[in-house]
């Protein structure tokens, strides 16, 4: 069995730690081994104190993310074999919050997740009796790629503009209310705009550095999704300033 | 960083700064910034053009010492980086409008390799129409 050496990232508050520190662990690993596979070898055989996230192991909780080798990436799609000779250096995600080891605090991201309202939004509802709001297959394809996000806060660590203003929402927060924008079904693209086109939190902050639709394991383009809604936002403002509006 | 800045999170949670020279950690960030620099050389070529367009209307003398200034070797080198910095704006700029512009034709959405060579085709034929022009003269 082939061994490759991982450094990871170990933060604990709890022992007076003041910084984030690395240690190297030696682990064994088949061709087929991911970075998580290596993590829950550590935990389970090493040292049972690491402290991460993890949970389906395939690509679609969003809870394994992790900066692996400085890049934003699900270790449980990051293959150790990638990443031989190694070492393997294995930190938490960038620009949040650590509260151990590789686990950070994304309290900023569900904040700023509620506020856009990601759900349908109906200002009227319709009975029962006249049955489900249909879609056609076209009309579902113009949003499906957004809702692919698994909300993983892989486009957060790869975005330096939410590394330097934590205040914005973020890529995928707007790709998420960009996601229900385009439903034929909502009617809430109105109340996301208000909150989305003002302030440092909203979309005229992302200056389409485009690294979160690079990293994105899902395929989403938020990048694009941001700029798509800038034109929208102007679009929307040009039509205030025509006469032809206020009809 | 000011103090409306400052993450929150848990009272022991580690905070950690982003770096001045962030931009300089990976390719893809210094090619972003590098990108928003070439709005400088663009703004130079706009006033570079409005003091030719100033030259020709004062009279043949000023149009010729314009000339003259222009071939100084500092106008000349800079002018040289302005052509390179245009032509990586346009270029990034060109890519990137079918992840911002989304058309369709009918019920399908029109490929991004089409929309973004519809604006190298309308900047080939701009550039051949104003060098027809120049040229026919």
């Amino acid at each position: 069995m082939n061994r490759i050496t991982m450094e990871v990232a170990r933060y604990r508050p709890d022992q007076e730690e003041a910084e984030p520190t690395l240690q190297a662990y030696e682990v064994p690993y088949e061709r087929e081994w991911t970075v998580l596979d290596g993590l829950n070898h550590i935990k389970d055989e090493i040292d049972g104190t690491l402290s991460y996230r993890w949970s389906c192991r395939m690509g679609v909780c969003g809870s394994c993310g992790m900066m692996v080798n400085g890049e934003p990436k699900l270790t449980c799609g990051a293959f150790l074999v990638d990443h031989a000779p190694g070492p393997v250096r294995v930190e938490p995600l960038k620009s949040f919050p650590i509260v151990r080891d590789l686990v950070v605090d994304i309290e900023e991201f569900l904040t700023h997740l509620v506020r856009v309202e990601p759900w349908l939004v109906r200002n009227e509802e319709k009975p029962i009796a006249e049955g489900e709001y249909r879609q056609t297959p076209d009309e579902l394809d113009i949003y499906k790629q957004y809702s692919m996000c698994i909300n993983c806060m892989i486009c957060y660590a790869a975005c330096p503009v939410y590394a330097l203003d934590p205040q914005f929402a973020g890529p995928a927060a707007i790709a998420l209310a960009q996601r229900y924008n385009l439903d034929s079904r909502d009617q809430g693209a109105e109340r996301r705009l208000a909150h989305l086109s003002s302030g440092h939190e909203g979309i005229w902050a992302c200056t389409f550095v485009g690294e979160c639709s690079v990293a994105c394991p899902k395929g989403v383009d938020p990048a694009g999704a941001i700029q798509r809604y800038k034109l929208t936002a102007a679009m929307d403002w040009l039509g205030t300033l025509l006469p032809l509006a206020e009809r | 960083m000011s103090a409306h800045l400052a993450r929150s999170g848990p009272p022991h949670a580690y905070r950690r700064k982003a770096s001045t020279w962030w931009w300089l950690t990976r390719w893809p960030y210094f090619a972003f910034v590098l990108r928003e620099m070439t709005s400088v050389f663009v703004a130079w070529s706009v006033v570079w053009v409005l003091l030719l367009l100033r030259a020709a209307g004062l009279g043949e003398i000023q149009y010729r010492q314009f000339f003259a200034w222009s071939a100084s070797p500092l106008i000349l080198i800079s002018n040289g980086v302005t052509v390179v910095m245009l032509v990586y704006h346009t270029l990034t700029w060109f890519n990137l409008v079918p992840r911002v512009m989304v058309f369709r034709f009918g019920r399908r959405p029109i490929p991004g390799p089409v929309m973004a060579g519809s604006h190298y085709l309308a900047w080939a034929a701009v550039t051949v129409g104003l060098a027809w022009l120049l040229v026919s003269r």
